[in-house]
């Protein structure tokens, strides 16, 4: 179970450029933070498996059909912003966090189960 | 135990040394010490671009610059004839007094010009059409000349009247036949011709015979031309030139001095596998007559060089005669001639459109049932040449109603259903079904890829219109519709996106996106976007509000990232040109941020394993030092490569190196659809490698010859010749041109050789655009590049200058000052390496990989 109190503040919202990653360091893990064009923040683990290099958080952030996505920055191979799976390896999949933003105020949370 | 026999050749012309080549190539050379012996002054070179030697001088015709062969054991000797064989001690006597043994010898000694015997022809300033030598001396002529003549109406004829027109002389064009080009075309297509040429400012005189050429001094035996006298009419024409060009004949006199058997009409006979009636002498190319036929093109030739070495291979090959259709384009008209032109064949019927006012001409020739198309002759628009070449060849049905096949603007050609056996590419003698297969089976999605898989339209390229078509009906009929798209947010190729975002003067993704697209992009149209807007109005790329956003990895953070998540840098080091100092500030910078150093090919310095947050840090230490952007990272210009050039080297003919550095500033931060690579050579030993380029500039005694669309990697190109011993004025604007509309036009990741390839006409559209302006952009186009220079910045040290550019360059957001546990490295001959691992690493290791507690 996760209270609301497992949520850390990592910036505010204006600090992260939309349609940009930036990575955030949460609880000892480099997380990849991304704000969507509507506003709209992910979090997902920096981890790129394809590549074994930390370095989500680079990727170009787009669409495809509705699902918002960030392609790694390395090989190009896609992942759902939400939930972490990889578009184009369906077996591959990156951790994705909780995310609020309340006050102005970006919050990742637990991992999404 | 057998020795190394002799095998000697006659000729160092365009098939003399295709043969070697092919010796030397299939291992003839393994059995044969191959002695060639050329008659000109100069190695082989393209006798066909002959009339290009105006524009880019002897060099860049040269098939063997040097002379040399790389296999030692051919070896060619200019300026030597070949003046008697023996065919009993089995020698040749040569022009230099010596003779040669032979085990076998091979006639390759081409064609010479056929001057009729009409009083006068052996006045000064009468010339023939055939050697550099002769086009130099035409040359001369023309400084004091006002006007030409040139007797003979045929292909060459027109090709020297063209040229003498181009050397500004008033130019005639006398043919004895009614009309032009007699034996490709008939009256009314050379009435159509003749119509295009006169508009061009030459006069053309049909059905007219020579009398005699006039002399300007009465009786004096070195007289000079002075005009022509035709029969039948009065007045003398004045002219001061004449050229002759009145057919060719085989140079065959020294098969006749020593028995061998000749044809009637010329041309030394020989059997199916090239050998003459000695069977230790085998004759090739315009000299020789298989079945007592000469050809007068080189196609047929190349194929009796390689039948001639298959057959001392003991090989199987024969010569089954060769298609003589033509297709050319002569002063910008296009004229094409194929199959039974004529209508000869028994009850064969025409089928004429014919457009005076467009200039248009076209004849089918059909069979007496009206199933199956014989020939057909093409003035003014041989666009439907391809396609119906090959229906001859293959013999294929007629579709329905035939006139559609030459009506204007007729439903396109793909329609017409061609058997698998049908021959598209006839000069690779390669058939739609092979081509089909290999579409399919090698899942080729592109014109060059089909290309370079078949080999099918390598040659004249007259069938890519019809690869172009094959490709659209097979990718259809498998459903993957050929989708110009270049992704699923926008319906637009690359080059409609640029157009679309110029004309719409559209300055960001937003807006794009707003007028021509949907979604919010992705990792394909987000950088090629960046890319153009960049090309369009040169910002700086990190621009928050217009491309900022973009960027694929390398631009995004202005170096190019490696393995384990960090950059390498790379300062422009213009032409490899670098001071002790400035080296000595590289050696520091990479010393103090332990950083792996490299020497790139493109003769500059690679520093690897920056972490993201100390690249501003780095280069203000670069830019303080007097160091740029290099620009590695990006989709533009890398590296203009260069030799020392004449400064120091003792063969060098011009400053490559000042070349270079010129042309590496100039088109420094230039975005393009691809990297774009350059050389310079200050000579033509090319030690700069430029033709392996992009562009490649190399030096003549004259000027700089301009070469375009080479590249190494996965599937290398030669850079081929856009214009020769240009100056540096003339070099920069082709060059500004050449750059710019290969920007505005290509594809989304596409070389430039490629993108020449898939060109409709491929190089030598490239040359009339750039060269003849044939578009009218050049000035646009150079404009566009001037802008570009004069907004040049160094966008390293604006990244520098700016805090809230420079903010991006964090470790963590949250954590400014913490390195990224990810990054590590162990050591390896002295330098960092950077370590991989499976798991992602954290910092604080108790707590639990998952979420935070
Ligand atoms: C202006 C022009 C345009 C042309 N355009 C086309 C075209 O568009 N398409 C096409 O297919 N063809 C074209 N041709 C024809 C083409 O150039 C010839 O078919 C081709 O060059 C034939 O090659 P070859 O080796 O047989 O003869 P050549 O290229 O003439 O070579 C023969 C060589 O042998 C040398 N030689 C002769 N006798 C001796 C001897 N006894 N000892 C030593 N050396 C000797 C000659 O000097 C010459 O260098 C054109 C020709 C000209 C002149």
């Amino acid at each position: 179970m996760t209270k609301t109190a497992d949520f850390i503040s990592i910036c505010r919202l204006e600090q992260l450029e939309r349609e940009r990653g930036a990575t955030a360091l949460v609880a000892g893990h480099a997380v990849a933070i991304f704000r969507t064009y509507d506003d709209q923040v992910f979090a997902l683990g920096n981890y790129d498996p394809f590549s074994k290099s930390s370095v989500i958080a680079r990727g170009i952030v787009g669409t495809r059909g509705d699902i918002p996505f960030v392609a790694s920055p390395v090989y190009k191979q896609a992942f759902d912003l939400r939930t972490g799976a990889c578009l184009d390896d369906a077996g591959v999949s990156v951790p994705a966090y909780e995310v609020r933003v309340e006050d102005g105020l970006v919050l990742v949370g637990p991992r999404k189960r | 135990m057998s020795t190394r026999k002799t095998l000697v050749v006659a000729g160092h012309g365009m098939v003399g040394h295709r043969f070697v080549q092919a010796a030397i190539e299939r291992g003839l050379t393994e059995r044969y010490d191959v002695i060639v012996y050329g008659e000109e002054p100069r190695e082989a070179y393209d006798r066909v671009a002959l009339t290009s030697y105006y524009e880019v001088g002897a060099d860049a015709l040269s098939f063997l610059p040097g002379g040399k062969y790389e296999d030692p054991r051919a070896v060619v000797t200019l300026n030597t004839e070949v003046t008697a064989i023996d065919r009993e001690a089995k020698t040749v006597a040569l022009s230099d007094g010596t003779t040669q043994a032979y085990d076998v010898l091979v006639l390759a000694t081409g064609a010479a010009p056929f001057v009729p015997p009409v009083p006068g022809k052996d006045l000064k300033n009468v010339f023939v059409y055939r050697t550099i030598e002769d086009l130099q001396a035409i040359e001369e002529a023309a400084k004091t000349a006002k006007a030409g003549v040139v007797i003979g109406g045929g292909l060459l004829g027109l090709e020297a009247a063209n040229a003498l027109h181009k050397l500004e002389v008033e130019t005639h064009v006398v043919e004895l036949a009614p009309r032009l080009m007699a034996v490709q075309v008939d009256d009314a297509g050379g009435a159509t011709l003749k119509r295009h040429i006169e508009k061009l400012g030459l006069t053309v005189h049909t059905g007219v015979m020579t009398e005699f050429i006039d002399a300007d001094k009465d009786g004096v035996e070195d007289g000079k031309v002075s005009g022509l006298k035709f029969k039948d009419v009065d007045e003398v024409l004045p002219a001061d030139i004449v050229i002759f060009s009145a057919g060719i004949r085989p140079r065959d006199q020294l098969a006749r001095d020593c028995g061998l058997e000749v044809a009637e009409r010329g041309g030394i006979l020989v059997s199916p596998n090239m050998q003459t009636s000695d069977e230790s002498i085998y004759a090739i190319g315009e000299c020789a007559a298989p079945g007592g036929r000469m050809y007068g093109l080189v196609a047929p030739g190349y194929t009796m060089a390689e039948v001639a070495v298959d057959a001392l291979l003991e090989g199987p090959g024969e010569f089954l005669g060769a298609d003589m259709s033509t297709k050319l384009k002569l002063m910008g008209v296009d004229v094409a001639s194929f199959g039974d032109a004529f209508a000869t064949t028994e009850g064969a019927l025409e089928l004429v459109y014919s457009d005076a006012v467009a200039g248009v001409y076209k004849k089918l020739v059909i069979s007496e049932d009206c199933t199956k198309l014989l020939g057909g002759i093409l003035v003014g628009d041989a666009s439907s040449y391809g396609i119906l070449r090959p229906m001859v060849s293959s013999g294929i049905a007629l579709p329905e109603n035939p006139e559609d096949l030459i009506l204007p603007a007729s439903r396109g050609t793909a329609q017409i259903g061609m058997p698998d056996e049908a021959q598209v590419c006839s000069c690779m003698n390669v058939t739609k079904g092979e081509i089909c297969k290999a579409i399919h089976d090698e899942e080729l999605t592109d014109v060059p890829a089909i290309k370079q898989c078949t080999k099918a339209g390598t040659v004249c390229g007259s069938c890519t219109n019809i690869l172009k078509n094959l490709l659209t009906e097979e990718m259809e009929k498998s459903g993957k519709a050929v989708d110009k798209s270049i992704c699923e947010h926008f319906a637009y190729s690359r080059q409609e996106l640029f157009d679309l975002i110029k004309i719409g003067q559209l300055k960001s993704f937003d807006a794009v996106v707003e007028a021509h697209g949907t979604g919010r992009g992705c990792d394909i149209c987000k950088p090629a976007i960046a890319s153009i807007l960049a090309s369009q109005f040169n910002g700086h790329v990190l621009d928050n509000k217009t491309t900022g956003a973009l960027q694929d990895t390398n631009d995004a953070y202005l170096a190019n990232l490696q393995i384990n998540g960090t950059y390498s840098v790379v300062p422009r080091i213009p032409g490899g040109e670098i001071t002790p100092e400035k080296l000595i500030v590289i050696g520091e910078v990479a010393r103090d941020f332990n950083l792996y150093t490299k020497i790139t090919g493109g003769q500059r310095i690679d520093m690897f394993g920056a972490r993201m947050e100390q690249l501003p840090e780095i280069w203000k230490r670069l830019v303080d030092a007097g160091f740029e952007s290099g620009h590695a990272y990006g989709k533009s210009l890398r590296t203009v490569k260069s030799c020392v050039g004449s400064e120091w080297c003792r063969y060098g003919v011009q400053e490559s190196v000042a070349m270079a550095i010129e042309l590496e500033l100039r088109y420094r931060g230039l975005r393009s659809p691809h990297k774009l690579k350059g050389g310079v050579s200050g000579c033509a030993r090319e030690c700069a490698e430029a033709r392996g380029k992009d562009f490649g500039v190399i030096a003549t005694e004259k000027g700089w010859n301009l070469y375009v669309g080479g590249n190494g990697g996965a599937v290398p190109a030669h850079a081929q010749l856009l214009a020769g011993d240009l100056s540096k004025e003339d070099l920069l604007k082709y060059l500004d041109r050449f750059l710019m509309y290969y920007v505005r036009t290509a594809d989304r990741l596409q070389r430039t050789s490629t993108w020449i390839d898939q060109l409709d006409g491929g190089l030598d559209r490239v040359k009339e655009i750039v060269l003849h302006d044939s578009l009218g952009l050049g000035e646009e186009l150079e404009n566009e590049m001037a802008r570009h220079v004069d907004t040049y910045f160094d966008e390293w040290k604006a990244t520098i200058e700016d805090p809230e550019k420079v903010a991006r360059f964090v470790s963590f957001i949250n954590a400014p000052g913490t390195p990224d546990p990810n990054i590590s490295f162990t050591e390896d001959r002295g330098q960092i390496r950077p370590v991989t691992f499976d798991e992602p690493v954290s910092l604080g290791s108790s707590i639990p990989v998952g979420a935070p507690q």
